[in-house]
C-alpha cells in the first residue's frame, strides 16, 4: 500500500482531479445559474459537446488557445440560443428541447468531425502553464495546483465571481426571483423572459468553455461524444450545491478525482478496467442522492414556463 | 343514409336536432384527427427538408442520399425485413416510455436497463441452451431480461416515491452506471473464454426467437407490437391506466383523491423498466445472439423523441418507430456506400423534435387566435 502513496501518485491524482474537475465545475456553475432562474437545462450536455468541438476547431486553425476558449463559449451559446427561443420565449418543454439539443449536438459534431478530422485525427500542442511564484514550488500540490494553464485560475475565479453576483448584485436577485416567484419579479418591473434568456446564454457560454477545456487542455484532441455525460454530472452538481457556487467547486473536484483515478492508479502500477473507474462518479452521485436526497432543494418555478398575466 | 332519415316526416324535431349535433360532432372529430395527423406529418416533412440542407452543407447530394436510404431501408426486401426486425426492441422501449410518460415520470434510464438486461440474457441463455428445450430458454431469457430491467429502476423509483428526488437525474445516472457496469460484466464476469475479443458466449442461431413465416423478420416484432398496443389500451381504457394518468397530470390531486401515489410511482417504474429490459432480451434473443464489449446502440435515447412525436399514443408510436427504423437501417447502408456516417440520423431526430415543438406552438397560437 505504501507504494501507492508516492509523490508521483499524489501529484498525478491532484492534477487529474483538477483537469477532469474544471469542465465539470464550469458545467455545474452554468447549470446552477440556469436553475436559479428557473430553467432546467438538460441541453447542457449538448452545449458542452458543441463547445468542445468549436473550441478545438478554432484553436486548431488559429493556433491560439485563447481564441479556442472564445470559440468554445460561442459554440456553447449557439446551442443555448435555440433553448432560449424555444423554451423561454415559446414555452416548449424544457426536457424535450434539452434532449433534442443534446442529440443534435452529438450527431452534428460527430458528423462534422467525420468529414473534417476522421482521416487525420490532429492533436493540439500541450497548453503552456503559468506557474504562480512561491506556491508552485510547494511539494506535491505545488506543481499540480499552481503550475497550471491560466484558464484554470480564471475558471476558479468564475466561482467566486458567481458567488458575488448571486449574493450582492441586482442581477443575482433577479435570477433568484425568476426561479422562486417569477410573477413577483414581473410585478417589480423586471422582464422575466429577459432574465432567464441571459441566464441560459451564460450557461451556454460556461458549458462551452468547459467543453473546450476538455478538448484543448484535457485531451488535446476532439473525439465524438467526448463529454460522455459530463454535462449531466454538472446538473447533479448544481442540484446538490443548492445554489452555492463554492459547493459546485468542491463537488467538481471530488468527481474529477474519481474520473482521474484510473490514470493515477496506472502511474502507481495498479491496472483495473477503465469501466470500473468510470462507474465511480455516478455511484458517488447516487450515494449522495440516497443520503441527502431530501435536502436537494430546487427553485419552486424550476422547469415551468412563465406567461405574463396567466394564472 | 342519414339524409333519407332526416327527411322522413315521422322524425320529431328533437331527433333531427340530435342528429345534426351528432353529425357536427363527427365532423369535429375528423377535423381533430386531421389536425393531429397534420401535426404529426408536418414536422416530419420539415425535418427531412432541413436535414437535406445539412447534407447539402456537407457536400452530399440529399436526393441521392434519401433515395439510397429509402431503397435500402424500405424497398429492398432484405432491407425491409431488417427494418421490421429492428422495430421489435424499439417498440418495447416505446411501450415502456409510454407507461412512464403518461404517468408523468421521466424514465430517461432506458439505455442502462436495456443494456444490462441484454448482457445478463446473453450470458445466461447460451449456458441454458444445451440443457433445456428452446422455447423454455427463450421464455427464461425474456422473463430474466424484464426482471433485470426492473431491478435497475428500483433505486430511482424509491428515491422518487419516498424522497421526491427528481427521477430525470437519477435515471440518467443509473444509465451511465449501467452502461459501464454492463461493460465490466462482459469483460470480467461473463466473458466467453473461447474468443480473444471480449464478448459473451453466443446463442446459436437455431436457439433464437423464431422468424416470421418465410422471412428473416424476427418474432420480436410481434412481441413489440403486442406490448405497444396492450400498453396503449391499458393506459387509455382501464381504471389502472386512469389512475396512472391522474398521478401524471396532477400528483397532488391524486393524493387528495386517495390514490396510493408512492406505490403507483414504483409500479410505473417497474413496468417501464421491465419493458426496456424485455427490449434488451428481444434484441439479444432475436438479433445479436451475444454482447460485445462497448456495444451500446443508444436505442432508448432515440426512442424518447419518437414517443413524444406520437404524443404518447401507441399507434402513433408504431408509425414513428417504423419511420425511424427505415431511416436507421437505410442510414447504416448509406454510411457504407455514400460516406455519410449514421450519426446523421441523430441530427434528423433532433430537428424533428424541434419542428414538433414549433408545430405545436403554432397550432396553439392559431387556436388561441380563433377563440
Amino acid at each position: 500500500m505504501s507504494a501507492l502513496f508516492t509523490d508521483a501518485f499524489l501529484t498525478s491524482l491532484v492534477l487529474g482531479a483538477l483537469t477532469a474537475g474544471i469542465p465539470l465545475m464550469l458545467a455545474g456553475l452554468g447549470e446552477q445559474i440556469s436553475e436559479k432562474a428557473g430553467v432546467l437545462n438538460i441541453g447542457i450536455e449538448g452545449m458542452m459537446l458543441f463547445g468542445a468541438y468549436a473550441g478545438f476547431l478554432v484553436a486548431y486553425h488559429t493556433g491560439s488557445i485563447w481564441l479556442g476558449f472564445l470559440g468554445g463559449a460561442v459554440g456553447g451559446m449557439a446551442v443555448a440560443v435555440p433553448m432560449a427561443v424555444l423554451c423561454i420565449r415559446m414555452g416548449l418543454s424544457q426536457i424535450v428541447i434539452g434532449i433534442a439539443l443534446t442529440l443534435g449536438a452529438e450527431g452534428l459534431t460527430a458528423l462534422l468531425h467525420h468529414f473534417q478530422f476522421a482521416q487525420s485525427y490532429p492533436r493540439l500542442p500541450a497548453v503552456e502553464t503559468l506557474p504562480i511564484p512561491v506556491l508552485s514550488s510547494l511539494p506535491v500540490v505545488g506543481p499540480a495546483l499552481f503550475d497550471r494553464p491560466p484558464i484554470v485560475y480564471l475558471a476558479v475565479l468564475a466561482v467566486f465571481v458567481t458567488a458575488y453576483v448571486f449574493r450582492a448584485t441586482q442581477f443575482g436577485l433577479a435570477l433568484q426571483a425568476a426561479g422562486d416567484k417569477p410573477a413577483a419579479l414581473d410585478a417589480a418591473g423586471v422582464d422575466v423572459v429577459r432574465v432567464r434568456t441571459i441566464a441560459v446564454l451564460i450557461t451556454g457560454g460556461l458549458a462551452g468553455v468547459g467543453g473546450a477545456f476538455m478538448a484543448e487542455v484535457g485531451a488535446g484532441i476532439f473525439v465524438p461524444f467526448m463529454t460522455n455525460g459530463a454535462g449531466f454530472i454538472g446538473i447533479v452538481l448544481a442540484m446538490q450545491a443548492r445554489g452555492k457556487p463554492l459547493w459546485v467547486l468542491c463537488g467538481a473536484l471530488l468527481f474529477g478525482a474519481c474520473l482521474s483515478a484510473t490514470t493515477a492508479l496506472q502511474v502507481a502500477g495498479v491496472s483495473i478496467p477503465t469501466d470500473v473507474i468510470q462507474m465511480l462518479p455516478f455511484a458517488a452521485v447516487l450515494t449522495v442522492l440516497v443520503l441527502f436526497g431530501r435536502k436537494a432543494s430546487l427553485p419552486p418555478a424550476l422547469g415551468t414556463h412563465y406567461v405574463r398575466g396567466a394564472r | 343514409m342519414t339524409d333519407t332519415q332526416i327527411s322522413t316526416p315521422d322524425l320529431t324535431e328533437a331527433d333531427r336536432r340530435d342528429q345534426t349535433a351528432r353529425a357536427e360532432a363527427r365532423a369535429e372529430l375528423w377535423r381533430g384527427r386531421a389536425r393531429v395527423a397534420l401535426l404529426g406529418i408536418g414536422p416530419v416533412i420539415g425535418a427531412l427538408l432541413l436535414s437535406a440542407l445539412v447534407l447539402l452543407a456537407l457536400g452530399v447530394d440529399p436526393i441521392a442520399y434519401y433515395g439510397f436510404v429509402i431503397e435500402r431501408g424500405l424497398i429492398n426486401p432484405y432491407g425491409l425485413q431488417a427494418t421490421l426486425t429492428r422495430m421489435g426492441p424499439l417498440l418495447l422501449l416505446a411501450a415502456g416510455l409510454i407507461v412512464a410518460f403518461r404517468a408523468g415520470i421521466w424514465n430517461l434510464g432506458g439505455d442502462g436497463q436495456f443494456l444490462l438486461s441484454a448482457v445478463v440474457v446473453a450470458a445466461l441463455c447460451p449456458l441454458l441452451a444445451p440443457h433445456l428445450p428452446v422455447w423454455l430458454v427463450l421464455l427464461v431469457g425474456l422473463v430474466v431480461g424484464a426482471l433485470v430491467g426492473a431491478v435497475w429502476s428500483v433505486l430511482p423509483a424509491l428515491l422518487k416515491a419516498y424522497q421526491g428526488v427528481n427521477e430525470i437525474i437519477t435515471t440518467l445516472m443509473m444509465t451511465f452506471l449501467g452502461v459501464s457496469f454492463a461493460n465490466v460484466l462482459v469483460k470480467l464476469a461473463f466473458r466467453d473464454p473461447a474468443t480473444t475479443v471480449p464478448q459473451t458466449r453466443t446463442l446459436a442461431v437455431a436457439d433464437r426467437l423464431p422468424r416470421l413465416f418465410d422471412t428473416t423478420v424476427s418474432s420480436g416484432l410481434l412481441i413489440g407490437l403486442v406490448a405497444v398496443i396492450a400498453v396503449h389500451l391499458v393506459m387509455t381504457r382501464t381504471a389502472f391506466g386512469l389512475k396512472l394518468r391522474i398521478v401524471g397530470a396532477n400528483p397532488r390531486a391524486a393524493i387528495h383523491a386517495g390514490l396510493p401515489v408512492p406505490a403507483l410511482t414504483v409500479a410505473v417504474f417497474a413496468l417501464s423498466a421491465a419493458l426496456a429490459g424485455l427490449a434488451g432480451a428481444v434484441e439479444i434473443l432475436g438479433v445479436q445472439g451475444n454482447v460485445r464489449a462497448d456495444w451500446n446502440p443508444h436505442y432508448a435515447m432515440t426512442v424518447i423523441p419518437l414517443v413524444f412525436l406520437a404524443r404518447f399514443n401507441g399507434f402513433g408510436s408504431i408509425a414513428f418507430v417504423f419511420l425511424f427504423s427505415v431511416l436507421s437501417i437505410g442510414g447504416e447502408s448509406a454510411a457504407r456506400r455514400t460516406g455519410v456516417p449514421n450519426f446523421f440520423t441523430l441530427v434528423v431526430v433532433a430537428i424533428l423534435l424541434v419542428m414538433l415543438g414549433v408545430a405545436e406552438y403554432l397550432d396553439q397560437r392559431r387556436r388561441a387566435a380563433g377563440k
